[in-house]
C-alpha cells in the first residue's frame, strides 16, 4: 500500500501538478510540497506528491553501489 | 530506457546486486542473523526479487506487521460494511481492501450482493465522488501508514474547504514506531536488525526511529524499494553488529531525509489525534493509532454516524498475528496453502498482495 513511484514534473497548477506515471499524465497533489517546479522529480504515493527525490542524493548511492561492485571485482581478481 | 524508469531500473542491477550478496555474506556470522522488514512492501520486492534464499544461511529476514490490509481488524470492515447496509452510505475505499475479510462478509460480496461500493485511486477522488453525488453521503475508507495519513489528511481538509458536507472518513490509520517498539521489546522476536520503511520514512523522517535503535540497541536502516536499496540496508545493517552500534541510518537518501516532511507532519497533526488502536492478530497498541481531531469532528464518520469500530481479539486457526509478529514464517501455519489461499483467503496475510503469506505463496521463499 505504501508503494511510491517516482515521476516527473510536466506542468504544475494551483495546488496540483500533471506528472507522467507509466506513460499516462495524470493530476496530483503537491500541498504536501513548498514548492515544484517542472522537471523535478517527485515520490506519488495515492495521488499526493510526498517528497521530491534528489538527484544529487541518487547519484550519490549510485556511485556506492559502484564502488561496492568494484571493490568485490578486486577481491575475486 | 524509458524516462520514466530512470530512477528504478538503475537501482535493479544484477552486477551490482551479486556484489551486495558477496558482502552481506562476508559480514555474516555463523548463525544466520535475525533482521526484520518491517514493511510490507519491502516484503513483496524481497520475494519478488528472490532476495530471501540468495541470503540463506547468512541472514534470516523475517517479515513484519507493515501490511495495513493486513492489520485492519475485522471490526473495521463489520463497521464499513454496517454504514452501507444500514445507512445506505456510498463507500469509497483502496482496491485492496475489497477482500479483506469480516467477520461474515467482505467488501466484495457486499458490493457482489448490490451495495454501492466504488474503488478510488486517491482519498482525493472520494471527495470528488462526494461533490459528484450531492444526494449521497460518501464514506472513504481511510485505512494505512504515515504514508497515506497525509493523503487522507489532505482529503479531509479539502473536504472542509470545499464545504463538502456529504463527505466523511472511516479512519483506521496507523502509525509504525510504536509497532517497531512493540517487536523490538519481545524476546520471543529476537530482531538484530530492522529493515525501516521507505515511504513512512519519507514522511516521518528516520530520526523518528532513534528511540527504538538507542532503547533496544537494535540497528534500524531505512532503505528504498528496489532490490539495490534492500540489498544495501541490509548490509549496512550487517556493518553495524560488525562494528557492535545501534543507530539509525539512511540508505534511501534519495528521498527520506531525517527530520521528514515537515508539512505532511504538520497536516497529521491537525487532522489527527493519537489513540490507542488495535491490530488485527496483534492486539491493542498504545498510541498506535490516528483518530480524526475535534476540529474536523463532521468528517469523522464513526461520530457522524454514530458507528463506533469495535475491535475483538480474533481466536481461530489463522496465525496471522504470529506471522506479522515475525514469530513464525507463512510456511508454517497450518492453513498456509490448504485452508488459505489467495483465491479464498482465511486470513489478512493471504489478503493483501503485499502480505506475507500472498507473497510467500506467489514467489515461494519457504
Amino acid at each position: 500500500m505504501c508503494l511510491g513511484i517516482p515521476a516527473r514534473i510536466m506542468d504544475t497548477g494551483d495546488g496540483t501538478a500533471v506528472v507522467e506515471l507509466g506513460g499516462v499524465r495524470r493530476e496530483i497533489s503537491v500541498m504536501l510540497l513548498d514548492d515544484v517546479s517542472v522537471g523535478e522529480w517527485v515520490i506519488v504515493h495515492a495521488g499526493f506528491a510526498i517528497e521530491k527525490l534528489s538527484e544529487e542524493e541518487a547519484e550519490r548511492t549510485l556511485a556506492l553501489f559502484r564502488e561496492i561492485a568494484e571493490a568485490t571485482d578486486r577481491l575475486n581478481s | 530506457m524509458n524516462r520514466n524508469m530512470k530512477y528504478i531500473d538503475d537501482f535493479r542491477d544484477p552486477a551490482t546486486a551479486r556484489a551486495l550478496v558477496a558482502r552481506i555474506r562476508r559480514d555474516a556470522g555463523d548463525a544466520p542473523v535475525r533482521l526484520m522488514e518491517v514493511c510490507g512492501t519491502h516484503t513483496v520486492a524481497i520475494a519478488r526479487g528472490g532476495i530471501r534464499p540468495l541470503l540463506s544461511g547468512a541472514v534470516t529476514m523475517l517479515s513484519g506487521p507493515g501490511c495495513p490490509v493486513c492489520v485492519t481488524p475485522d471490526g473495521y470492515i463489520d463497521a464499513a460494511i454496517a454504514l452501507g447496509r444500514e445507512r445506505g452510505v456510498l463507500l469509497a475505499t483502496f482496491g485492496d481492501m475489497l477482500r479483506v475479510p469480516g467477520k461474515s462478509s467482505s467488501l466484495e460480496k457486499e458490493k457482489g450482493a448490490g451495495l454501492d461500493i466504488r474503488v478510488v485511486y486517491s482519498p482525493i477522488d472520494a471527495v470528488s465522488l462526494a461533490a459528484a453525488t450531492p444526494e449521497r453521503e460518501v464514506v472513504f475508507l481511510g485505512v494505512g501508514f504515515e504514508t497515506t495519513a497525509p493523503a487522507i489528511g489532505g482529503a479531509i481538509r479539502t473536504a472542509a474547504e470545499r464545504g463538502a458536507g456529504n463527505f466523511s472518513v472511516l479512519s483506521s490509520v496507523r502509525t509504525i514506531p510504536e509497532a517497531m517498539e512493540l517487536l523490538a521489546s519481545d524476546p520471543d522476536v529476537a530482531i538484530e536488525g530492522f529493515l525501516c520503511p521507505a515511504h513512512v520514512s519519507v514522511v516521518i523522517g528516520s530520526d523518528a526511529y532513534r528511540p527504538v535503535a538507542r532503547r533496544y540497541g537494535i540497528p534500524c536502516v531505512v532503505a528504498g524499494f528496489e532490490p539495490l536499496d534492500i540489498l544495501l540496508g541490509i548490509s549496512m545493517l550487517l556493518r553495524q553488529r560488525k562494528e557492535g552500534v545501534a543507530r539509525v541510518e539512511n540508505e534511501y537518501s534519495r528521498v527520506a531525509t531525517p527530520a521528514g516532511n515537515r508539512k505532511a507532519q504538520a497536516l497529521i497533526r491537525d487532522v489527527f489525534v493519537p489513540c490507542d488502536t488495535g491490530w488485527r492478530g496483534i492486539g491493542v497498541i498504545p498510541g498506535s493509532g490516528l483518530r480524526i481531531s475535534d476540529r474536523y469532528a463532521g468528517f469523522d464518520a464513526e461520530r457522524k454516524f454514530d458507528a463506533p469500530v469495535v475491535f475483538s481479539p480474533e481466536g481461530s486457526a489463522c496465525r496471522c498475528g504470529d506471522v506479522l509478529k515475525g514469530k513464525i514464517r507463512p510456511s508454517d501455519c497450518p492453513l498456509f496453502g490448504k485452508a488459505c489461499v489467495p483465491e479464498e483467503p482465511y486470513g489478512p496475510c493471504m489478503v493483501s498482495s503485499e502480505g506475507a503469506c500472498a507473497a510467500y505463496f506467489k514467489y515461494g521463499g519457504s
